[in-house]
């Protein structure tokens, strides 16, 4: 029957492919982006931050960096807490991606200081040697335009000021990409959240000059602190590093939570026995000498 | 009843142009595999993988995959209903009107003209085009098959006309935008409703344009090949209306583990898995179809183009609908396995099966013979092959990268941190970027068979005889 009367068969046919539609694509509207799941401290984008937000965008960031934490153990432990609908409400349109060709970066905000941005900007490979990320220091010679932000502002209805606006002159795209980076994820206070403490006394395992490995513990620090303190602990992104002004207790505790507020990651997901071979690197590391 | 003539200018234009796209899409893929692996490959502001990748999925889709499409489309709609195409102007309209499209969206694109959603990244100016293109196809195509003069719409047009209709839904909602500019737009839906939407679209899009238009083809091609009918018309039927009926419920497997609800994402998982069924109907519908013919497998190269294409396609809805389960995405999305998968479908079943079109039709368009057999089962070799490279490669990377994501230490820690699970990935991209160039020289030596075709084949004799077999 419908053989033969083809309007017939692309009644059937569009009847057929909108029942699904309208159950999972049009109902999830009822609760998806309403009171339910409305998060209060989650604010718009700032002008600036918007902008950084269309240069993520223009430049394809999103073909290689996804922004959505799942719930799952070793997701959270590398990434920070799992991602919530209310998060996202300002989001047009969403940048959750689909492959990590690079870390996800839903909870980079407050992760690092601005310095770092700007200098893994510059030169990604200057910071983690075998990474293949290229350059983005051309961003630093286009500016920005106030009329066009204010546009954008109006069209998706975000409070602005036009002290705000007036910011934008003197600053470039990659200060707008950097603010925008700072913004991911840092809405909730999940960081303060996450901070783990370990139960107990704090044990320092390698305890005296027989057990010391520095060669080997170099290796870590280089690694994982050296970008921002330097590979003589002389500093640059972080201050210059002087283990003799910590006990071995502090100066764990520093490396393993991180200090939220200052721009230290935290490197609890590295595992105690990672952060105590670092912690005694600090400590025991003399400047000026040779170490191989 | 005198012999209508049937419009094959067009479908010779649609052929030439659209592989012309493949053959961008397919170079700009390799290239962009070229920029994974090595960073100073990239050249900002405009080429770079960033702006690249998007062109060289959307040629793919669009430029090679669409326009494939209209070339066979056009084609079978005119055999099947045994009349000429409804409008020849319009299809004249509508070829160059789809460059036009393509150009147009390959220089928005390069400029950084994005709207970031994948498969659809093309800004509003050019969502607007590619709406019209469509409607002035379906137009052409609906009209024709309603002054059709046989009265029993074969297999093909179902599945041609469900094509029509999806895509114009799925685009259109998908497309709605607040324009701020010419070249700028912010999504109509925010977040987590932009997610969905998006992924209703983006799945269903391989529904509507890689799925359904294939398996036109195919049901079409391979008995025109074989010269043997379809083995069930009741399985045809079945496996029509519920696969357009299931796919639509899928998309959200994208989005298992996201903020999406637990309710759209387990409906996604459960239409997935059923999918199967529907899926499988066709393939075991063209394997039942060979039936006392599988010695036609080593005598003829479109059959060995048209039954590998249809494993892919089997092997890709065993694989989807294992992807699309809970624990095994926990495991497995965001690594590389994923794009492994998406191009056993691109470079396995969508591409194959086009493939065997083109080779089907050039010689009828033209009324001449194809300039070598060897050179296209060389082709088939070729493609075979760079797609297995491409796809194994990434699919043990995938894994390798899967497990050392998930290593924890004793102590609750994470074994490797983000970049000691990168480095490894280095030999494995390498491995598929000579994959991807294995594939690429496929498509060189088959465009330069159908080009010595056009130019030195030798006449047909009526009633067409190619290289083929019987028609």
């Amino acid at each position: 029957m419908w053989e033969k009367k083809p309007l017939l068969l692309i009644a059937l046919a569009t009847a057929a492919i909108l029942v699904g539609t309208t159950i999972t694509m049009v109902l999830p509207f009822a609760w998806v982006n309403t009171e339910t799941d409305r998060i209060a401290s989650v604010t718009p984008y700032t002008p600036l931050q918007q902008e950084g937000r269309d240069i993520y965008i223009r430049e394809g960031c999103n073909n290689c960096h996804t922004q959505t934490i799942r719930p799952l153990v070793t997701e959270v432990l590398r990434y920070g807490d799992y991602s919530k609908s209310g998060e996202f409400v300002y989001d047009r349109p969403f940048l959750w991606g689909s492959k990590r060709t690079g870390p996800d970066l839903a909870r980079i905000g407050g992760k690092y200081p601005d310095a770092w941005h700007y200098k893994h900007m510059d030169s990604p490979r200057s910071m983690v040697p075998k990474s293949n990320m290229y350059d983005y220091a051309w961003l630093r010679k286009s500016t920005l335009d106030p009329v066009m932000s204010e546009r954008k502002m109006k069209v998706l209805g975000f409070p602005y000021t036009q002290e705000q606006l007036a910011q934008l002159k003197g600053k470039n795209e990659l200060d707008a990409v950097v603010a925008y980076l700072q913004k991911l994820g840092s809405d909730i206070a999940w960081r303060k959240a996450a901070e783990v403490t370990i139960v107990g006394e704090l044990k320092n395992p390698y305890p005296d000059t027989a057990h010391r490995s520095m060669e080997e513990w170099e290796v870590i620090y280089s690694e994982h602190c050296a970008a921002c303190h330097g590979g003589h602990l002389e500093g640059e992104i972080g201050p210059h590093l002087d283990g003799a002004n910590y006990t071995d207790e502090e100066l764990f505790s520093l490396i393993f939570n991180g200090i939220p507020d200052g721009g230290m990651p935290a490197f609890s997901s590295l595992g105690t026995n990672k952060v105590w071979k670092i912690t005694n690197f600090v400590k025991y590391y003399v400047q000026g000498e040779d170490h191989p | 009843m005198e012999k209508p003539v049937y419009n094959t200018d067009i479908v010779r234009s649609f052929v030439h142009w659209s592989l012309l796209w493949g053959l961008v899409a397919i170079l700009v893929g390799v290239i962009v595999s070229l920029q994974m692996v090595e960073p100073d490959l990239n050249f900002p502001p405009y080429l770079t993988f960033g702006r690249l990748r998007p062109i060289h999925t959307n040629a793919g889709i669009y430029g090679w995959g669409v326009g494939v499409i209209f070339a066979t489309f056009i084609y079978m709609v005119q055999r099947l209903c045994k009349t000429p195409l409804w409008s020849n102007k319009l299809a004249k309209f509508q070829l160059w009107f789809f460059n036009a499209t393509i150009i147009a969206s390959a220089i928005t694109l390069l400029l950084g003209y994005t709207t970031s959603k994948e498969y659809h990244e093309m800004e509003w100016p050019i969502d607007v085009m590619v709406v019209i293109l469509w409607v002035v196809f379906a137009v052409n195509i609906l009209m024709t098959i309603l002054k059709r003069q046989e009265e029993q719409m074969y297999i093909s047009l179902w599945y041609m006309m469900a094509a029509l209709v999806g895509v114009a839904i799925l685009y259109l909602v998908n497309a709605a935008a607040l324009p701020v500019s010419l070249f700028k737009s912010y999504s109509a839906y925010a977040g987590t409703n932009d997610a969905n939407v998006h992924w209703w679209f983006g799945h269903n899009a391989v529904a509507m344009a890689l799925t359904a238009p294939p398996l036109a083809m195919f049901y079409y091609f391979l008995p025109k090949t074989t010269g043997v009918p379809i083995y069930s018309h009741r399985l045809s039927i079945i496996a029509f209306w519920s696969l357009i009926f299931m796919y639509l419920w899928t998309g959200a497997h994208h989005l298992l583990w996201t903020p999406v609800p637990d309710w759209v994402q387990t409906l996604a998982m459960a239409f997935s898995v059923m999918l199967i069924a529907p899926s499988w109907g066709s393939v075991f519908n063209g394997y039942l179809s060979m039936n006392g013919q599988w010695h036609q497998m080593k005598e003829n190269y479109l059959v060995k183009f048209l039954i590998i294409g249809l494993t892919f396609y089997g092997l890709q809805t065993l694989q989807g609908p294992m992807q699309a389960i809970r624990s095994f995405s926990a495991f497995i999305h965001y690594t590389d396995w994923v794009p492994a998968h998406i191009h056993m479908g691109t470079m396995g079943w969508v591409s194959m099966i086009s493939y065997a079109s083109i080779y089907y039709l050039v010689p009828r368009i033209y009324g001449r013979e194809l300039y070598s057999v060897p050179l296209a089962n060389m082709h088939f070799w070729l493609t075979l092959v760079g797609q297995l490279v491409w796809s194994i490669s990434l699919w043990v990377a995938g894994v390798l990268q899967a497990g050392m994501w998930n290593a924890t230490n004793s102590d609750g820690s994470l074994t490797y941190t983000f970049m000691e699970t990168m480095v490894e990935m280095y030999p494995y991209w390498w491995a598929r970027a000579a994959g991807g160039f294995i594939f690429f020289l496929g498509i060189i030596i088959f465009i330069y068979n159908l080009f010595m075709t056009v130019r030195k084949g030798k006449d047909v004799v009526a009633p067409i005889v190619t290289a083929a077999g019987r028609n």
